[in-house]
């Protein structure tokens, strides 16, 4: 299922201040910073034919007596948390897409609520209008694609179920541009082919696709054939929001001195895995990929290396031991190349709570884990430097090395620079 | 309603009691005279968006001297749905 929330920043202003209601209101940036265009319009704006992104002159033209707003996010933000909040009363599944639009994972739970997707839809509308005072069009399918479309195939305020029955009709009859990620560049692309509606997408075939697109083409082919099958993702109600998407945790540092031998950097990069696994735990989240970073003492080049775990983990012994087999497989240390800095970087991030699928044969990760959880709260009674690692205790300069607490590098700007 | 014209959001001084398990519950509404009025009865809580003054938050359907009307959390501040009366200046 997938709600968006109508005109959103315009419909916020109105149920705001009533007297904006059944006017046409735009919201836009500031004029005076050459940020004039529109970035809402309400309905009754868009009866005078204003569009989003226009420049305010041009929608003045159109529309005298216009009501012209500077955008307020803070309340923007605030809507879409309660609206957000009605979302995880039928489902924890639920995956933001910017502030106004959301996709929520009902298969789980849809039986607790009567099994009907279009009475929960409806009530979730009904809802959203008697607490916010705004309106939201929900499309239903049994794929994120589909849902997506239905919630923009009618406008405001309705209801849209895109089934395994009706698709052919309702999906495949469009403009291949409604599909989502079919941009103006694709659409133009494919209308030279004349592929002109969805159905004509899903029927192109594996050599033209690939020819003209790569595997992007087979991807969008996916979509509009409804089999697309990417999860919902689950976001923690309680800390994750759209506005702190976090990607990765990294923590990188130059070293004291230039780095010579295996031992001392092996002791940055246990200092440094230490600090990344404590803040995934902290948030809550497992990483799958760990990435480290190398810059040359000499030349001050940097290069990045990175591997997939078949498993995600927040344990600080399997991030440094993956970093180190990567620094290894790249590194000679036979005195010839020093080392500068180094960087840990964990991405492919998935959350803490998600189901994980167990190995039969590697049963310590939990206990490493443990203790994990049991220095984290050593360290948090008594400071990061309380307890460490024998590997970190080779490099006599790194002793006194708090990264975590004073040394919280951002990702990016380590090794990009 | 007779004589009113229409309404607009008052922000009010409310004395309440916030509760061990989280929950609030209004006592008195203090106006800013310094009139207080103590809340009689709650007769229902739920979220609603205000239609007449616009915004959203906790809506208390509270009885003040056997009068119904509306008071609302909107955390932190309470407002209610003022009365202005045909004549008044807005």
């Amino acid at each position: 299922m997938h709600v968006d929330m109508n005109t959103f920043y315009a419909s916020v202003e109105q149920a705001e201040h009533p007297k904006l209601r059944g006017k046409p209101v735009v919201v836009a940036g500031k004029e005076e910073l050459r940020h004039g265009i529109v970035l809402t319009k309400s309905q009754e704006a868009k009866a005078y034919g204003i569009k989003t992104a226009e420049a305010l002159w041009e929608a003045r033209a159109k529309c005298p007596g216009l009501v012209v707003l500077p955008p307020d996010y803070p309340l923007y933000k605030k809507y879409s948390a309660l609206a957000r909040d009605i979302y995880y009363q039928y489902t924890d599944l639920v995956e933001p897409f910017g502030l106004d639009e959301n996709w929520l994972d009902l298969t789980g739970s849809i039986h607790l609520h009567g099994g009907q997707p279009r009475v929960v839809a409806e009530e979730i509308s009904e809802r959203i209008r008697a607490e916010l005072g705004v309106t939201v069009s929900i499309g239903i399918s049994w794929n994120k694609i589909f849902a997506k479309f239905g919630s923009d195939f009618e406008k405001p305020d309705a209801i849209t179920e895109i089934t395994r029955e009706n698709y052919q009709d309702i999906v495949w009859n469009s403009p291949v541009g409604e599909l989502l990620y079919v941009g103006h560049a694709t659409e133009r692309k494919l209308a030279a082919y004349n592929v002109r509606t969805i159905g004509d997408l899903a029927h192109a075939s594996d050599a033209y696709l690939k020819r003209r697109f790569g595997t992007i083409g087979l991807m969008l082919r996916t979509f509009a054939r409804g089999e697309d099958a990417t999860p919902v993702k689950a976001y923690d109600p309680a800390r994750k929001d759209v506005e702190r998407t976090v990607k990765s945790y990294g923590n990188g540092l130059t070293a004291p001195h230039d780095i010579f031998t295996a031992s001392d950097a092996k002791a940055l990069i246990y200092l440094l895995s230490e600090s990344v696994a404590q803040r995934l735990r902290e948030d809550g989240m497992r990483a799958r990929t760990i990435a480290i970073g190398v810059r040359d003492g000499e030349d001050l080049t940097s290069y990045t290396r990175q591997t997939k775990l078949p498993y995600a983990t927040a344990a600080t012994r399997d991030v440094a031991r993956t970093a180190w087999t990567l620094v290894l497989a790249n590194e000679r240390f036979d005195g010839t190349r020093p080392i500068r800095g180094l960087h840990v970087r964990a991405t492919d991030l998935v959350a803490a709570s998600e189901p994980e699928q167990l190995s039969l044969f590697e049963s310590k990760r939990d206990i490493a884990l443990r203790l994990d959880f049991t220095i984290d709260e050593l360290r948090r009674r008594f400071g990061n430097l309380c307890i460490q690692r024998g590997a970190e205790l080779v490099d006599e300069a790194l002793l006194g090395v708090d990264i975590k607490g004073e040394n919280t590098v951002h990702p990016v700007g380590y090794l990009h620079s | 309603m007779k004589g009113i014209e229409s309404r607009k959001k008052r922000y009010v001084d409310v004395v309440a009691l916030h509760r061990e398990d989280g929950s609030v519950r209004p006592l008195s509404i203090v106006w800013e005279d310094g009139r207080r009025f103590k809340v009689d009865r709650i007769l229902d809580t739920r979220r609603a968006a205000s239609l007449k003054v616009g915004g959203t938050g906790v809506r208390f359907l509270v009885r003040i001297r056997d009068r119904d009307t509306f008071l609302f959390y909107e955390n932190p501040r309470w407002f209610v749905e003022e009365k202005v009366r045909a004549g008044e200046a807005r």
